[in-house]
Formats: C-alpha cells, sequence, structure tokens
C-alpha cells in the first residue's frame, strides 16, 4: 500500500511521509461534517477541533493561539506575510518601498517579492550570503541603515531548503528591532529539525507548513504577532482574523496538529538518529565518489545546518542524469533546484554561494527524515559509484557535441 | 532493449512509445526541450517546445506507465538548428531544420546521451520502416503511409545511427495510430498535426527572420535585370513563391511571376515565369549515406522536399570529390520546379533511402 516500501526515498525535505496518528485523526475528520462557521453543535465540534489544533500548534511553537493564522501551506503563508506586511507598512507611510530579503530564499518568496518590484514598485534589496549558503549579517545591517525609515519588511529564511544552512535570524531581528522593521522567517524546512520558539526568536512573522514534518500537504500556517497589521490576499468570510477568509479544512488542520505532536514531541530523538544516517551518507558519498563535494556548512548543530539534508556537487557530472540513473533503481533525491517547464535551472542558492553554472548543475540533494533507514543510505552507497561514471560519460558526450 | 522514447506532447510519438512497450522494451520517455529560455515557446500546441506539449508528453508516459524526463537541449538546438537556419537563409538558401535536428539533436545529441547513459536506441513516432538486409545492414524505406511518410527528414541517418534507432509507425497509417491513440485512452489522440517551424510557432518565417537579422534591403527584378520593386530583405523570400511579391504591374503576358533566384549578396531576387522555374540537373554537396556509399552512376528516385513528390533521376556519385566541387550529380529525367539551394535531396532506390545530400546549385532547363 504504501509506495515508499520498494523505494529508497531520499527526498524528504520534497516532503515527508504522514506520521501515522496524523493519517488516523484526519481519517476520523474527514468523516465528520460540520462548518467551523457554523453556529449549531456540528459547528460548534469543528470549531472545537480547530481551536484545540491551533493552542496546540501555538504552544509547540512557542506562540500563542491567537497569533496562528492557518492557510493552504508555505507559499501561500509566505505572500500573505511579504505581500500583506509590505502594503499595510506602505499604506501607513508611502516612504516604507523597501524590502530587504535574502538570495538564498525559496521561490515561495523570492518571486512574491520580485512580483512586488515588478508590480507594486517596491525597491527590493537582496542581502548575499557567503560560501556555505549564510547570509552576510554586515550586508544586511548595511543595508537597513543606509535608510531604516524607507523599509518596510526584513525577510530571511530560517534554513535553507537545498543545503540546510541555518540563518542568523535573531541577528536579522536585532538589526531591524532598532528601527521598528517587522522581520518575518520563513521555517518551514526548520520546523521538525531544529528546535522553534517564535516569542523567543522574536520574529514579527513566521512560515511553517505541515508536510515538511509528517502532516499532510494543503495546510500550513503563518505565525504572526496580534498587534502587528497585514493586509490580507484573499477576501471574503473573515475567518483567521480576517487575515485569511476561506472555510476552515478541519481535516487538514486537526492533522496538522497531530504531526506537530508527534513530530515536535520526540524531535530531540528523532533529530539524533537522522544526523547519524547523514553522517553515513555524507562519509560513505565522499568515500565511493572521493571527488564528490559536500556542499553547505559541515558543522552539525541548530546554529549551522539541518540534520536531514546533504547537498552534494559531482564535478563533471549533470545532476538530472544522475537523478534519472538512480531513480531506474529505486532511489529517489532530488536536483535541490527550480524547475522551468521540467528543465531543472541551475539553483540560484548555489549561484548566489558563489558557484558557476556547471557546478550548479552537477549537484544533488538528499534528504532524509523520520522514516528514513540505513538501508535506504546503504542502497544509494551501493548504486553510486556506477551511476557516476555513466553520469559522467554523458556529460563528456555532450560537451564533446 | 533499453529504449528512450523521444515523447514530443503529440499522438505520434505518444503511440511509438506505448508500441515499444509493447514490444517488450525497457522503455523510459524523454521529452525535449529545446528552446534555451522554457518559457518563450509558450504559445499553443504547435510548436515542440511549449509547457503544455511537454505536459502532453508526462500524461501520455503516466499513462503507459513508464519513467518520463524532460531533457534540455536548449542549447546543442540552438546552436545546431537555430543558428543554422539563419545563417542558411543569410547566404539566400533555403534549409529545412527538421532534417538538421534529426541529425544533429535527435539522433546525434540525444542518441549519443542515451547511449552514454546506458541505453541501447532511441525511439520516435517518425514514419519510416528499418529493415535488416541479409548483408546485416540495416535499411530505411518509407513508410507504409505515404501521405505521413517522414524518410525525407531521416535521409541524414547513418547506419551507426539507425542501428540504435526505433520507428514503430513506419507499417501503419495515421487512422490507424490516432484510432489506436484512443483505444490506448492517450489523451492526445485527438491533437492536431504540427506543420510548422517550431521555433516560428505563428508559421511567420519572413517575419521571425526579419526580427534577427533586421532589414537587408535589395531589389525584386525580372529576368531581363529590369527593377521592379524595393524589398526589406531576401529572407522573406523562397524560390518558387508566387503570392506576396506585390509587384504592382502585371507582367508583359500577364502570367504570374515566381521567385526563381535569389542572390544572397546583393539581395537581388529575381522573378520570371514558371516555365524558368524548371531546373534538370542539380549539384549537390554533403552526402550522407545510410549503407555503403554508392560510386558511379545510379538509376533511381529523388524526393526535394518534405512532403515532395519523386522525382525518377540518374545521380553520378564522385567519391574522390575534393573541396568546392559537388560530390553528388542529379539529373532529373523530367523536369521539377520551385528547387531551392539548401534543401536536401534524398535518393531512393524503391522505397530504400540510399542517402542524402544538400542542393548547392540548380541548372534552369534551357529554355527553347
Amino acid at each position: 500500500m504504501n509506495n515508499l516500501q520498494r523505494v529508497a526515498y531520499l527526498d524528504h525535505a520534497a516532503t515527508t511521509p504522514m506520521v501515522p496518528e496524523a493519517i488516523a485523526v484526519m481519517a476520523e475528520e474527514l468523516a465528520r461534517t460540520g462548518n467551523a462557521s457554523s453556529l449549531h453543535a456540528s459547528g460548534r465540534d469543528a470549531r472545537r477541533t480547530v481551536e484545540e489544533a491551533r493552542e496546540l500548534i501555538a504552544e509547540r511553537f512557542g506562540a500563542r493561539p491567537s497569533e496562528v493564522v492557518f492557510c493552504s501551506g508555505g507559499t501561500e503563508a509566505n505572500n500573505l506575510a511579504i505581500k500583506g506586511l509590505y502594503w499595510s507598512r506602505r499604506a501607513q507611510d508611502p516612504a516604507r518601498n523597501r524590502i530587504v530579503f535574502s538570495s538564498i530564499e525559496h521561490h515561495a518568496l523570492l518571486d512574491p517579492v520580485t512580483w512586488l518590484a515588478k508590480h507594486e514598485g517596491a525597491e527590493i534589496e537582496m542581502t548575499p550570503v557567503d560560501t556555505t549558503g549564510r547570509i552576510l549579517i554586515d550586508e544586511l545591517r548595511a543595508a537597513v541603515e543606509r535608510d531604516p525609515a524607507s523599509v518596510s519588511a526584513v525577510t530571511t529564511m530560517w534554513a535553507n531548503n537545498e543545503m540546510g544552512t541555518i540563518q542568523p535570524v535573531s541577528e536579522v531581528v536585532g538589526v531591524a528591532r532598532a528601527y521598528d522593521i517587522p522581520v518575518h522567517s520563513d521555517a518551514v524546512q526548520a520546523a521538525g529539525y531544529v528546535p522553534l520558539d517564535f516569542a523567543a526568536s522574536q520574529l514579527d512573522a513566521m512560515t511553517i507548513t505541515a508536510h515538511k514534518l509528517g502532516g499532510p500537504v494543503g495546510v500550513g500556517a503563518l505565525l504572526i504577532r496580534r498587534e502587528l497589521e497585514a493586509t490580507p490576499l484573499l477576501h471574503g468570510g473573515g475567518q483567521e482574523r480576517d487575515l485569511r477568509s476561506g472555510t476552515l479544512s478541519v481535516p487538514l488542520i486537526a492533522a496538522f496538529a497531530a504531526a506537530v505532536d508527534v513530530t515536535v514531541g520526540r524531535q530531540a530523538q528523532t533529530v539524533e538518529g537522522i544526523e547519524a544516517l547523514r553522517r553515513r551518507l555524507v562519509e560513505g558519498i565522499v568515500r565511493v565518489v572521493p571527488d564528490a563535494i559536500v556542499n553547505g556548512d559541515p558543522e552539525p548543530g541548530p546554529d549551522h545546518r539541518l540534520p536531514n539534508i546533504a547537498h552534494v556537487t559531482f564535478p563533471g557530472c549533470e545532476g538530472d542524469a544522475m537523478l534519472m540513473l538512480l531513480d531506474a533503481q529505486g532511489i529517489e533525491c532530488s536536483t535541490g533546484s527550480a524547475c522551468a517547464a521540467g528543465v531543472p535551472q541551475p539553483s540560484h542558492v548555489l549561484l548566489a554561494m558563489g558557484y558557476d553554472d556547471v557546478a550548479a548543475r552537477g549537484s544533488l540533494r538528499f534528504s532524509l527524515g523520520h522514516t528514513s533507514t540505513e538501508a535506504d543510505v546503504d542502497r544509494l552507497l551501493q548504486a553510486l559509484p556506477a551511476v557516476h561514471e555513466r553520469a559522467q560519460r554523458a556529460s563528456l558526450v555532450r560537451g564533446g557535441s | 532493449m533499453r529504449v528512450i522514447a523521444a515523447m514530443s506532447g503529440g499522438v505520434d510519438s505518444a503511440v511509438a512509445a506505448a508500441r515499444a512497450v509493447d514490444a517488450g522494451h525497457d522503455v523510459t520517455g524523454v521529452h525535449l526541450a529545446l528552446s534555451r529560455n522554457p518559457r518563450s515557446y509558450r504559445s499553443g500546441a504547435r510548436g515542440c517546445c511549449s509547457i503544455e506539449d511537454a505536459g502532453d508528453a508526462r500524461r501520455a508516459a503516466d499513462q503507459l506507465g513508464i519513467p518520463f524526463y524532460v531533457w534540455d537541449m536548449g542549447e546543442e538546438f540552438a546552436d545546431n538548428v537555430v543558428d543554422d537556419f539563419i545563417a542558411e537563409y543569410t547566404a539566400g538558401r533555403t534549409p529545412n531544420p527538421c532534417l538538421r535536428c534529426n541529425e544533429k539533436i535527435k539522433f546525434a545529441a540525444v542518441l549519443d546521451r542515451a547511449l552514454a547513459l546506458g541505453f541501447d536506441a532511441v525511439a520516435t513516432g517518425h514514419y519510416a520502416q528499418l529493415e535488416s538486409a541479409p548483408d546485416g545492414t540495416i535499411e530505411m524505406h518509407r513508410a507504409i503511409d505515404m501521405g505521413k511518410d517522414q524518410s525525407y527528414v531521416l535521409g541524414v541517418l547513418t547506419q551507426e545511427q539507425l542501428a540504435h534507432s526505433l520507428f514503430p509507425l513506419g507499417d501503419t497509417t495515421k487512422d490507424v495510430v490516432r484510432a489506436e491513440a484512443a483505444r490506448r485512452g492517450i489523451q492526445v489522440a485527438t491533437k492536431p498535426d504540427s506543420h510548422d517551424i517550431c521555433f516560428i510557432p505563428d508559421g511567420d518565417n519572413a517575419g521571425w527572420l526579419g526580427e534577427k537579422l533586421g532589414p537587408k534591403p535589395g531589389t525584386i527584378v525580372d529576368e531581363d535585370g529590369t527593377v521592379l520593386r524595393e524589398h526589406d530583405g531576401a529572407y522573406a523570400f523562397t524560390i518558387g513563391q508566387r503570392r506576396g511579391l506585390r509587384l504592382g504591374i502585371p507582367a508583359d503576358d500577364g502570367k504570374p511571376r515566381f521567385v526563381l533566384d535569389i542572390e544572397p549578396v546583393s539581395g537581388t531576387v529575381t522573378v520570371g515565369s514558371r516555365e524558368s522555374l524548371a531546373v534538370d540537373a542539380l549539384e549537390c554537396i554533403k552526402p550522407l549515406w545510410c549503407g555503403t556509399p554508392p560510386a558511379g552512376s545510379l538509376d533511381c528516385t529523388v524526393q526535394l522536399r518534405a512532403h515532395g513528390d519523386e522525382h525518377r533521376a540518374t545521380v553520378h556519385v564522385d567519391p574522390s570529390t575534393g573541396s568546392g566541387q559537388a560530390a553528388v550529380r542529379v539529373e532529373l529525367h523530367d523536369p521539377a520546379s520551385g528547387i531551392a539551394p539548401g534543401q536536401a535531396c534524398v535518393i531512393y532506390d524503391g522505397t530504400r533511402v540510399v542517402g542524402s545530400a544538400t542542393i548547392s546549385r540548380t541548372a534552369r532547363v534551357a529554355v527553347g
């Protein structure tokens, strides 16, 4: 029944299997009827499920329940955060027209920011990163301090989705707070793998999504401080403190909460196991392919990198050829970059880190999760030498044509 | 065999892939992204590079239960096909980019990559037939469906390439292929055939070339050299063209006029009567043979355009050609018209493709 039983799934950063508890809760809720906005008993039951979920998620992430705004997932939460803050702050003061963001953001943030530049006249300023993929905080500070009154928002992801590199979020907050500039962080990839405390972080808004931590696809949340005004993207029934209209999906929200409960609850223990697996993976890769380069921050720990992502460059190979050959053997990973019409584009993250186009194309992302085993890793290590050799040959053919 | 099925998103390549699966091969579907900027060819289902086409190919692969990937061949395509197309027009010739794509991309860059990655062959939805000859060579023959036969655009393939090619549709008519697609539940069963040059989706070759090359003014003259009008670029004309000449004044005899010749350096376009279009001798360069190169003279048929007529001909092959000389001379038994340098001359022995060469010069029938 489970499609992952026959494959070595090394793409948990794309999406990870739902935890059984979340599946059970979701199935139960799917069988029930009730609109959380209805006034009758069924409606009240649905509302109660939603609010309990909200309280649980808030508690697990160090937020107040009223700060949890449910939505469809990471893309929507990022759009709501950056567009909502930009529109609202600019409406209060037209001088606030700048957005400071990092060069390694996910497209779900990068694209709304560039959209605001193109269609709303926003002035956008990109913070560069070092060779491990961590933003240069001094550059960010300089960008903000050049004219703090003109900044509508600052956004820096918590952990990069391709490299796993953790960003200096508290330092970013430190820079912006001095000028009362709101700070948002996309924590989609970090949630479930590093401790997240919204209140302690002093962030103004933070994005999380269910399907990266054992919940279903299609639900996420923007944690956003109560006193902060943001312009909604969706107008309608006024749900979610008027920030996000639309009938609440009780089954998705309940399953999201169940996943957060389980995953964050046993995070310390899971992470330890995953970190050990990652060590086995990267040590194995450089053993079987000696010229492979493991990218990002080598140091483990919540100030350095996520425990579950290994991003590797194979010089002289094309990542998509390796992906295809591994896929044919039931080993699933990612080229770690965005696609345009199915064509992998060189990753903007690697380019921002100073890699050239060729190196950027010759990379793969392996990501582990709560169901990963030593057998998964060993299957990759066994297949890799032959796959690497073939992909190298294909790349040579191409260079010579 | 492990087979790459090149899937354009159309009916033919989908059914070809399905037949390769039925034949017991281990098939992987591949859609070729041929545009440097994958978003640029977005307009509709006519080109082979639109996002819709990639999606259609993916759906067909899903339905066949085969893996599917997009291969980015944008750079190779731009260098070998698009740039060549522009260069040929600049030189006053009329290239066939589909032939060039088969020669340099589908059965070269794609095939080489497939072989390097451990595959044995590439299957496409082209209408042509492959047969093994008693001596072990592989012969390419015209398709059963003469209306769809594509052996002309495959006439550039060598033994080595044919040995790793599969054309599962060659023994079938298009009607049957469409019915089969419908029966198999392939969504693209009713999708229209593509006709245009894929990188010029609106079909306006002259407009596209005008954008790339800019205005290159010249004159249109009649056969006596009398200037009839100015034009903005000789690339807007092809030999044999009748429509769109906008000559204003009619010919002395009142008959329609056709483009007879294009002189690339001066940009002079010569027009004249239908009779003057007739040619009966061709000189060709860059021959490519499907098997052992023939020597001496050969009584055969030639095809000079995609979906063009067959012409009976005597072909003289000079095996010791130096540069600048014609490698292949073709005497047409009956005159043909509208033949332009740059077009491919594909040589047939019955239904069998012998080889091909690029027309470098034509000789008009002496009008007497």
